[in-house]
Formats: C-alpha cells, structure tokens, sequence
C-alpha cells in the first residue's frame, strides 16, 4: 500500500502520511479555497492542486517538495473565440481532472476542464493546450450536456500504460470517447449504455459516466459507475455491460475503485437516487465485487449506520494494495486496510471532501 | 490621474499589492497596466475571454461598473477605482 494519503476538499490541499500504523496529518496548503483535484504524479512526485477560487477563477498550482513550496503555473485557458455553445464564451469554469501521459512521454500531463476541453501540457504542465480535436467534435455543442455541473465536463482520463497514446475519457455528460493517437482523432464508445435521462436512452453521445476508470492489472478491463447504474467493458470500452445490482444498494451513485491486483475486484459508494443523493437509509456502505460485477457484498464494518448523510464524489474512492480509503461529502474521511472488511476513521471533521489519491 | 485600489484580499496572492495611479484611458487599459505591476493579476480579476470574473466587482467613484464585458465605463483624472471581491461563498 502507497502511504501518503492526498485531499482535495472545499477548505485546502490535505496530505496524510501513514506512520506507525496510523493516518497521520503532514501537509495543510492552501487554506480555505477550495481544491478540486489534488493529484500527486507518480512520475516525478509532484503534487498538484487544481483551486477553484470563488472570486479569482481556477488556478494551478505544483510543489516539487511534497508540500513545502508551491509554484503557479499557468492554467488551462481557452483561446480567445472558442465557444460552449454559439454565441457563449468558454472560459475554464473547474479543472475536474488530471493525468500523466505516461512513463515514454515524461513531460505529458492531461487536464479535463468543465465546459468541457480536454487541455494538453507536453512541458510538465508549463503550459497547457485546447485539444482541438475533441473540442471540434460534431457531437459537442449538440449533444453535450451538462451533468452534476451546469455545463459539461472531463472527469476522467485514463491513459494505457501499454500504449500511452491510447487514451480514454469520461464526460459528464457525453460519455466515454476514445483516442488512440494521443488526442488527434476520438471515437464515440458508449456502446451498451442506458441513459434513462433522455428520450433515447441509447443515444450515441449523451450519457453520464459519473467516473470511469482502468483495471491496473489489464486495461482493457474498464468501469463506470454511471448516473443509471454500474458499467464494466472487458473489450477497451467497445461494449459495456450493466453490472449493477438490481434494486440497490449498488446501483446508484458517483465512485468506482478497481484493485491493483484484480480486474474483477471494484468497490463503489452507493448513494439514494439522483433525486435525494444522501446515503441510502441513513447508513454509509462501501460495496465489493470480487467476480466482475456478478455480485456485490455490502461493507459496513465500522462506518455509521444512522443518521448519516453522507456520499462519496467521484474523485474520492482509491484503493492501494490492500488499503482502501473514501472521503465524503460531509468531511468523513474512512480508510479500511484490509480491501473494505472493516473501516476505521481518520478524520470525522474535515470540509467537504472532492478527491482522495494514495501516493508515495 | 485615477487611483486603482485593491481588497486586501489579493494581497494573499501578491503581496506587494498597494493603491497605485494609473495612466491608462480606459479600464481595460489600467488592468493590463496593473498587470506589469504584478505579474498575473490580470488573470485573477478576468477571465481568458477578457470578461471580468463573475465574482469580483469593480467601482468607479462609488458606482458598481455596467460593463462587465468589455470594460468601457468611462472615469475621470480624478477617479478612485475599486477592485473588490463580490461577497459570495462561505
């Protein structure tokens, strides 16, 4: 298990260092704004913080020394005229995601932007680019939509560590599309999703991947959770099939983690209907397959099981090794060290917590 | 010439920050100077379109600007332009 523990919440950058068996805290940065992502590249181990201001925009920020010192770089920006719709003028609203491009390009970083660019950097983040390519798609200002955010937005990049110009990404809301020359060219691949939020629920472009992630241990083994259920792919996301469990709890709700060492080991964090989003009767639970999404066992071993509101956001399940750790909504930071049998806490008073990564 | 002043709130990010005058003829014109004072506060007070931010306000003599856009509102040599966060959040 990695022992560095990174947070991004509504009130700062957190880090938590595992010593001694426990959580411990190691880092406060940026104290009182709010950080969407915070990402740690295990590269080069720099830590990133994505800061969505209220009052001054989105900014970004990295520290080479693990917190000590941080350096703003400029941040994703779209060039003057580019467009959301016709007529109204994109400007980056949130930075909702981030990832390296892979050990043979070391200076790659992607970035995914609500309303919806996907940003480039080839120079560790020094400068970041429009993909132009994505952001000209015939799809975009027709079928994109909003989706947990007023406009739409990249919450997911996974980049193939076989081949790392083969990239995929999840839009909330479009859906997952596919590049395998590094960004020049996108296919559409949502086939084998439901998206009961529309007149068509099997639309090409429309749906709402809440997450998506790779299978470390085979890549073309991908899940989502999804705004209508449980999506996984065996086949690099050309078919998906729905693997969430009939009636609940697993069914709705924003997270996915898939283990290390398992392809068809995954925990999600279901929550009440889109229309409620609070925990499911007052309790919190993490479930786990361990055969692909055929069945799911309830994890509730040492989390509350009543009166609690709490839901876990997209960002903010990740699992290591054995370890496995969620932050909530209402500040509930849960880390279990034994693949989700049992929880303990490590914070019951953080702020609303928006992304949690193990790290080196 | 106009005074520009600043909410102390931006000190936190450029701690040089102080009431400066300025010579530009038009508002858009003052923050590109301000700029040159402090490296990158143009971007925390517009966006990349040249729109000011949703949340930050910006006074001249006392009234709240009109255009928001393209920052024409006229000011005098004589002018106190205020740059302000909105009050939003929590």
């Amino acid at each position: 298990m990695k022992t560095t523990l990174l947070l991004g919440t509504r009130k700062g950058f957190i880090a938590y260092e595992y010593r001694h068996g426990a959580w411990q805290s190691a880092n406060l940065s940026f104290e009182g704004q709010p950080v969407s992502i915070a990402y740690a590249d295990p590269r080069n181990g720099t830590w990133w913080a994505a800061l969505d201001h209220g009052h001054w925009g989105v900014k970004l920020h990295r520290s080479r020394d693990r917190g000590r010192n941080w350096q703003e770089v400029a941040a994703p920006a779209y060039p003057e005229g580019a467009e959301v719709k016709d007529g109204q003028p994109a400007s980056t609203r949130y930075i909702w995601s981030m990832a390296h491009g892979g050990i043979q390009y070391p200076s790659r970083l992607w970035a995914g932007t609500d309303p919806g660019g996907l940003f480039v950097s080839e120079d560790e983040g020094n400068s970041f680019e429009l993909v132009t390519s994505l952001w000209d798609h015939p799809s975009r200002k027709e079928f994109w939509m909003g989706g947990g955010r007023d406009l739409p937005g990249i919450h997911s990049i996974v980049v193939d560590p076989r081949n790392e110009n083969h990239v995929h990404i999840g839009i909330s809301c479009a859906g997952v599309f596919e590049t395998t020359d590094a960004g020049k060219t996108w296919n559409v691949r949502n086939h084998g999703l439901r998206a009961n939020f529309l007149p068509d629920p099997s639309t090409d472009v429309g749906h709402d991947p809440h997450i998506l992630v790779a299978a470390p241990g085979n890549p073309d083994h991908l899940w989502q959770q999804n705004h209508c259920g449980i999506f996984r792919s065996v086949n690099g996301a050309r078919q998906w099939e729905d693997v969430g469990q009939p009636g609940g709890p697993a069914w709705f709700g924003f997270a996915i983690a898939v283990a290390d060492d398992n392809p068809l080991q995954a925990w999600v964090a279901p929550a009440n209907s889109d229309e409620t989003r609070t925990a499911i009767n007052g309790a919190l639970c993490i479930c786990r397959t361990d055969d692909g999404g055929r069945s799911w066992q309830e994890q509730r071993h040492g989390l509350p099981q009543s009166n609690c509101f709490d839901i876990v956001y997209r960002h903010a399940l990740t699992s290591s090794g054995h370890g496995v750790a969620f932050g909530t909504t209402t500040g509930n930071l849960f880390f279990s060290p034994d693949k989700g049998e049992h929880w303990q806490v490590v914070n019951n008073y953080l702020p609303m917590i928006h992304s949690v990564q193990f790290a080196d | 010439m106009p005074t520009v002043k600043f909410t102390q709130a931006l000190k936190r990010f450029f701690p040089g920050l102080q009431n400066m005058q300025a010579g530009g003829k038009t508002l858009a014109a003052i923050l590109d100077e301000m700029e040159g004072h402090f490296p990158g506060i143009r971007r925390y007070l517009l966006d990349e379109q040249g729109r000011l931010r949703k949340h930050v306000n910006i006074f001249i003599d006392g009234a709240l600007i009109k255009d928001k856009t393209h920052l024409t509102d006229p000011f005098n040599d004589n002018s106190e332009i205020y740059i302000l966060q909105a009050l939003s959040g929590g």
